[in-house]
């Protein structure tokens, strides 16, 4: 009789805390964002979509992940399947590629102002080797497209190890017969990579792609160090409602709009994937 | 002979690629350490690529001028924190997941991993409003019980895929042998899952580190590192601080991050992979 219940006492706490941290605040933000004086109203979401502000960065939040997502995991995939053989350095190959996992997004922003500032290693490398006169300015709201770039730069080299991890981590469980069966019947490499390895692979691809997705509609940190608010991003402009402006209906509108974003691309992704995996694998 | 040649210029290539990107990973450490310890005249000169000259001075006036001394003692113990309370709630459930069968467990799961992927920003502008009617604004306490709601979905996941490797005739063997099932929980199965769970821990460690954003928010005075140096070097236009201060604040963040990768390398992958199929 007690051990019936044992499993749900064990993990009630656990489960009422999460519920209690996501979904009190879940409530609050509604609340914040669609009532004025106790009663429901839009106005704070026509003050919130009155500034271009907010279109902007939800338009600069869209175009960061659909610039860096993709190339971060055909970059993965390729490095994942280099890395997934035997070969000297192994090892210490993955224990380099995963290094940026641990380093936070404010970091990482440092790290590649260092290298692209106006005297920073880049520019210096690059103008004693004679292939620039002038040094290539990264920063400044003059210089948004390469601030773009510039943050672009730093979560490839930042974000992608979680990628490869995962990607890697489900490559290793793919079993060898399989690989080895369709060499015996002759596949090529590309073949096997095409027919086998890729849908073996859509599970973890799948969880990789939702996972950065949905880090991406947060991109914070990376932003405001290199860009500041010269390029808005939807978590860098809650962050400036609130803390500057002490706007808490505003700010709520732009954690909302993040929540909206990712439940959307993350059923699309499920969705997506899904029906495509279960078609090659008929 | 063709065939050999082609096989060493493929092996090459290959080499080479690995090379290339090793180098692009590591080269930036690398620079922003040097620059992080390079004299303002080294840094200004456009002859020199690598800097000759150093000087503690920017560091230390980060960490002792600007308060990031502060704002590590505080991640450490907001980050320790974490880990106490995460672990706590997360173990037992953990347990619960790798042992029992029980109705509903593949909904509780995956319902455990759904909020996991919950938007951070979503969960703190409205804690602002709640830590201000409880008093929890700009405490540290606060932070920790926002950054364990972040933690806790992985700790559950990890905990269970520890524990689960760890079998489970020992803790019947010591059940029939007289012991409860928490002491054999406590004798048995705690110490044999000991070092993933320190890997996990670890891990929670640096999860709390690195996070900026809740801890910016929910704190003013008490700012945690991330928080800290956001402050310091990024105004709200962006761009505040002088350069090599910028270089300083990075070779303080990146150090202990580093550490954690060299001590845990080990389960990095393992935990991943489980935590996320």
């Amino acid at each position: 009789m007690r051990t019936r219940h044992l499993p749900y006492l064990l993990i009630l706490p656990a489960l009422a805390y999460l519920l209690f941290f996501i979904g009190y605040p879940l409530l609050e933000a509604l609340y914040l964002a669609f009532t004025k004086n106790g009663t429901f109203s839009l106005e704070t979401v026509r003050r919130a979509t009155s500034d271009p502000m907010f279109w902007k960065a939800l338009k600069y939040t869209l175009a960061f992940a659909a610039v860096i997502v993709p190339l971060q995991l055909v970059l993965a995939l390729i490095l994942a399947l280099a890395v997934n053989r035997a070969f000297r350095g192994k090892d210490l190959a993955i224990y380099v590629l995963v290094i940026p996992l641990t380093i936070s997004d404010v970091a990482a922003g440092l790290i590649w102002y260092t290298m692209l500032s106006d005297h920073g290693f880049m520019n210096k490398l690059l103008m004693n080797l004679g292939i620039i006169s002038e040094p290539i300015h990264f920063f400044g709201y003059q210089y948004r497209n390469m601030e773009f770039l510039a943050i672009v730069i730093a979560e490839l080299w930042r974000a992608t190890a979680i990628v490869f991890v995962i990607i890697l981590a489900g490559l290793q469980m793919i079993s060898r017969e399989y690989l080895e069966a369709a060499e015996v019947f002759g596949a090529g490499y590309w073949t096997r990579l095409r027919r086998i390895v890729i849908p073996m692979l859509k599970p973890s691809i799948q969880s990789a792609l939702i996972i950065r997705t949905l880090f991406a509609m947060q991109v914070f940190g990376v932003v405001w160090i290199l860009a500041g608010r010269d390029i808005p991003v939807l978590a860098g402009e809650g962050f400036y409602q609130l803390t500057e402006i002490k706007d808490y209906g505003v700010a709520s509108i732009y954690a909302l709009t993040i929540a909206l974003l990712s439940i959307v691309l993350g059923a699309l992704y499920v969705k997506f994937l899904k029906a495509e995996y279960l078609e090659v694998r008929q | 002979m063709n065939d050999k040649t082609k096989f060493m210029l493929k092996k090459i290539a290959f080499y080479a690629f690995i090379f290339t990107v090793v180098a692009w990973i590591v080269i930036p450490i690398i620079v922003s350490t040097l620059y992080a310890f390079s004299s303002k005249l080294d840094y200004y000169d456009p002859e020199k690529v690598v800097p000759t000259n150093f000087t503690t001075a920017w560091v230390k006036t980060i960490l002792f001028t600007l308060g990031a001394w502060d704002g590590i003692k505080n991640s450490v113990v907001v980050a320790l924190l974490t880990i106490a309370i995460s672990f706590s709630l997360g173990i037992p459930a953990g347990y619960a997941v790798a042992r029992f069968a029980f109705r509903g467990k593949d909904t509780i799961k995956l319902s455990i991993v759904a909020l996991r992927m919950f938007p951070i920003p979503v969960m703190a502008i409205p804690l602002v409003v709640l830590y201000i009617r409880l008093n929890l604004i700009d405490t540290l306490l606060g932070v920790a019980l926002a950054h364990t709601a972040m933690a806790l979905p992985f700790v559950v996941l990890i905990t269970s895929s520890i524990f689960g490797s760890v079998e489970k005739e020992l803790e019947e063997a010591a059940m029939v042998f007289g012991l409860t099932r928490l002491g054999a929980f406590l004798k048995i199965t705690l110490p044999l899952a000991l070092p993933g769970l320190a890997a996990a821990a670890m891990f929670t460690f640096v999860m709390s580190w690195n996070e900026v954003f809740v801890a910016s928010i929910l704190t003013l005075h008490n700012r945690t590192l991330p928080a800290q140096i956001l402050s310091i070097v990024a105004g709200a236009s962006g761009g505040a601080a002088p350069a090599y201060y910028k270089f300083a604040a990075a070779f303080i963040m990146t150090l202990p991050a580093m550490m954690f990768v060299f001590f845990a390398r080990r389960y990095l992958v393992t935990m991943w992979g489980i935590t996320l199929r």
